[in-house]
């Protein structure tokens, strides 16, 4: 059984009378323990995707279903609950809260989620700890660099131990070897720890450090494929 | 979710903003100010008339002519020329009235009086040379003029301090003639300087015997008030009593409505004042109150300006697994946060004015003001400022909660 079903999934936007459409009857699969690169130039519809793969947006038309479940199986409450402990997000931005340290970033999801408080402090270091940085633990974003930035938001999509992780253009801010820094972190939780991982990219050389590739064109899938020659810090040092 | 953690985070978003958050609350800290104090300052006023109020003498009750009115217009109804020499005799008989001390009447009027082309215009009070027990003021020098005095309507007087200081700042007054009405009256007696007391400055006035009065400065037969002490306070409801039971029979009255005299104890008195400045209290308070809609309406404003600078957040917090539910949360407990520190503010700033104006009052002027602080007036201080922060936070933390978070998130 897959953990994402996707079919003929449509969404339209109505702009002062204007239609645009985003998603034009995208239709795919992803199995848990995959690592696929959702890869189109920009407004082929791929934020959009990732948008209701994650539950923040809802299709106009056509089905998506998470473990077996769609949007409309669940009550608001329990669609953050999914969102809390299925699911972790990468934004591009990094999206950290700029007041806050570096643990009181990562610990946020799990404020809102029911694991009891005596957990919090194990699960937050352990995540801070998975991405290299507890030596930064007390600090500020504004006193990391991207790529940490980046790995602060990583161990918050971590810290809860979701099912799925998407990031959308994780690497789109950073330098490349901060790029590839986060690309080998985002690989490492994919093999060892069997997180499913959902990239969102346009450059081909990110998306090839995937295991599949769904190219997206004009809101539908173009091509899938699995990447034969997958990048890795290797291709780096070479 | 938790709601320590809600908390920090309220506080830490209301610190990073500062200065902001401070004049946010400057509002709701004035208003709560303005409530402790003025009831601070009610209290303390009440504090003093009733202090003045018994000091004038305990055990007192007064009969005066007419009725209690009913309304301004009413007074001109009421006959004032109802008591006279008969009813101070019914009253000063034991077998109608019992447990008095003694039974005083009085007359009096502002009149023009002068010494040697010096000119004053005092209270002139006709009374029995009891009055001292009545208004509690004591000759300092002289003496008060006899019972004689008042059978034979001798032209004497005594003398108020601050009438002696007008006229006879170089010589002694004691023996001297002053003139009123161009009636030529011995001056025999010069009263201790009392001080302005709630409603009227014995040093300011005159007395002569009421008989005097009455016949040569007034023309009149009546009295203006009869002023009864009672041997001990606590005989002062049983002597009220008796004394309108024994003027209704001398009046022949049956129907108590129609009373052509009224009866008044201290207590009435006191609790006249209270009730007078527990209204002028509640007034003031009810102002002040207004400053506090005003402090929520700033509330709101900087809440709501608060919730589109933190659009992202708010967005992200909800793509973390926030629900409305812990959005409105948040940002309600932000705006009670602000609000019930303004009002902790207030009541200390309240009670420290309070403090100050009790040190300025009482001890430097000595004028025996009290130290008066109302808890329950704090309380309800903290408890109306939070509850503005609810009341002017759910707004802006339902517009919070409503955020889309993609919508969110987007947002630069």
């Amino acid at each position: 059984m897959s953990l994402i079903e996707v079919r003929n999934l449509k969404k339209v936007y109505t702009n002062e009378e204007v239609e645009t459409r985003a998603l034009d009857g995208a239709s795919f699969d992803i199995k848990k323990g995959e690592f696929v690169a959702l890869m189109g130039p920009s407004g082929s519809g791929k934020s959009t995707l990732l948008h209701i793969l994650g539950f923040l947006d809802r299709q106009t038309s056509g089905e998506y279903k998470f473990n077996n479940k769609t949007f409309d199986d669940f009550t608001e409450e329990e669609i953050a609950k999914v969102r809390n402990e299925k699911m972790g997000f990468i934004f591009q931005s990094f999206n950290l809260l700029s007041r806050r340290n570096v643990y009181d970033n990562v610990i946020l999801p799990l404020v809102y989620s029911s694991t009891p408080e005596r957990d919090w402090d194990k699960l937050a270091k352990e995540a801070i700890n998975s991405v290299d940085l507890s030596h930064r633990s007390g600090h500020t974003p504004a006193q990391l660099s991207g790529g940490e930035k980046q790995r602060v938001a990583i161990a918050r999509a971590l810290v809860n131990k979701p099912e799925v992780i998407f990031a959308d253009e994780p690497t789109g801010n950073l330098d490349s070897n901060s790029g590839l820094e986060i690309m080998e972190i985002l690989r490492e939780l994919n093999d060892e720890k069997g997180h499913t991982i959902i990239l969102i990219t346009h450059e081909t050389y990110t998306a090839e450090h995937a295991e599949r590739i769904l190219h997206i064109l004009d809101g539908r899938i173009d091509s899938d494929g699995k990447v034969t020659e997958r990048r890795g810090v290797k291709d780096f040092l070479k | 979710m938790h709601i320590k953690y809600v908390f920090k985070t309220a506080v830490a978003s209301l610190k990073y903003n500062k200065s902001r958050s401070i004049l946010t609350i400057l509002g709701i800290v004035i208003g709560v100010t303005a409530i402790i104090l003025v009831v601070s300052l009610g209290k303390g006023a009440e504090g003093l008339i009733l202090d003045q109020i018994q000091s004038y003498g305990s055990g007192i009750v007064e009969v005066a002519p007419g009725r209690k009115p009913e309304g301004l217009t009413d007074i001109m109804n009421i006959s004032l020329d109802s008591l006279k020499e008969r009813d101070l005799k019914a009253l000063r008989n034991p077998n109608n009235v019992r447990g008095v001390d003694v039974v005083m009447p009085v007359v009096m009027r502002t009149m023009v009086i002068s010494y040697e082309g010096d000119i004053f215009r005092p209270t002139v009070i006709g009374a029995t040379p009891d009055f001292d027990k009545i208004f509690s003021i004591y000759p300092d020098r002289g003496m008060i003029f006899s019972e004689s005095d008042v059978a034979g309507r001798r032209s004497v007087v005594v003398i108020g301090s601050e009438i002696e200081e007008e006229f006879f700042s170089r010589t002694e007054a004691l023996g001297k003639k002053i003139s009123i009405k161009g009636r030529p009256f011995r001056v025999i007696g010069v009263l201790k300087e009392s001080g302005q007391m709630t409603f009227f400055n014995p040093d300011k006035m005159i007395v002569v015997p009421y008989t005097t009065a009455q016949k040569y400065l007034l023309g009149i037969d009546h009295f203006h008030a009869i002023e009864i002490k009672a041997e001990s306070e606590k005989m002062v409801p049983m002597i009220a009593h008796d004394i309108t039971l024994t003027l209704r029979e001398l009046h022949g009255i049956d129907n108590p409505d129609k009373d052509d005299f009224y009866v008044s104890t201290q207590d009435e008195a006191m609790d006249m004042v209270g009730s007078i400045t527990g209204i002028l209290t509640a007034l003031l308070v009810s102002m002040a109150a207004i400053s506090l809609v005003v402090g929520g309406v700033g509330i709101m404003n900087i809440m709501l300006v608060s919730v589109t600078e933190r659009t992202r957040e708010i967005g992200l917090r909800k793509a973390l697994g926030a629900t409305k539910k812990n959005i409105q949360k948040q940002f309600l407990l932000e705006s009670v946060i602000l609000t019930g520190t303004g009002g902790i503010v207030g009541i200390l700033v309240g009670l420290g004015l309070s403090v100050l104006i009790f040190i300025i009052l009482g001890q430097v002027l000595s004028m025996g003001w009290k130290f008066a602080f109302s808890i329950p007036a704090a309380l309800i201080g903290i408890g109306v400022s939070m509850l503005v922060g609810l009341v002017f936070g759910i707004y802006p933390a339902k517009k919070a909660a409503e955020k889309s978070p993609i919508e969110a998130l987007r947002y630069e």
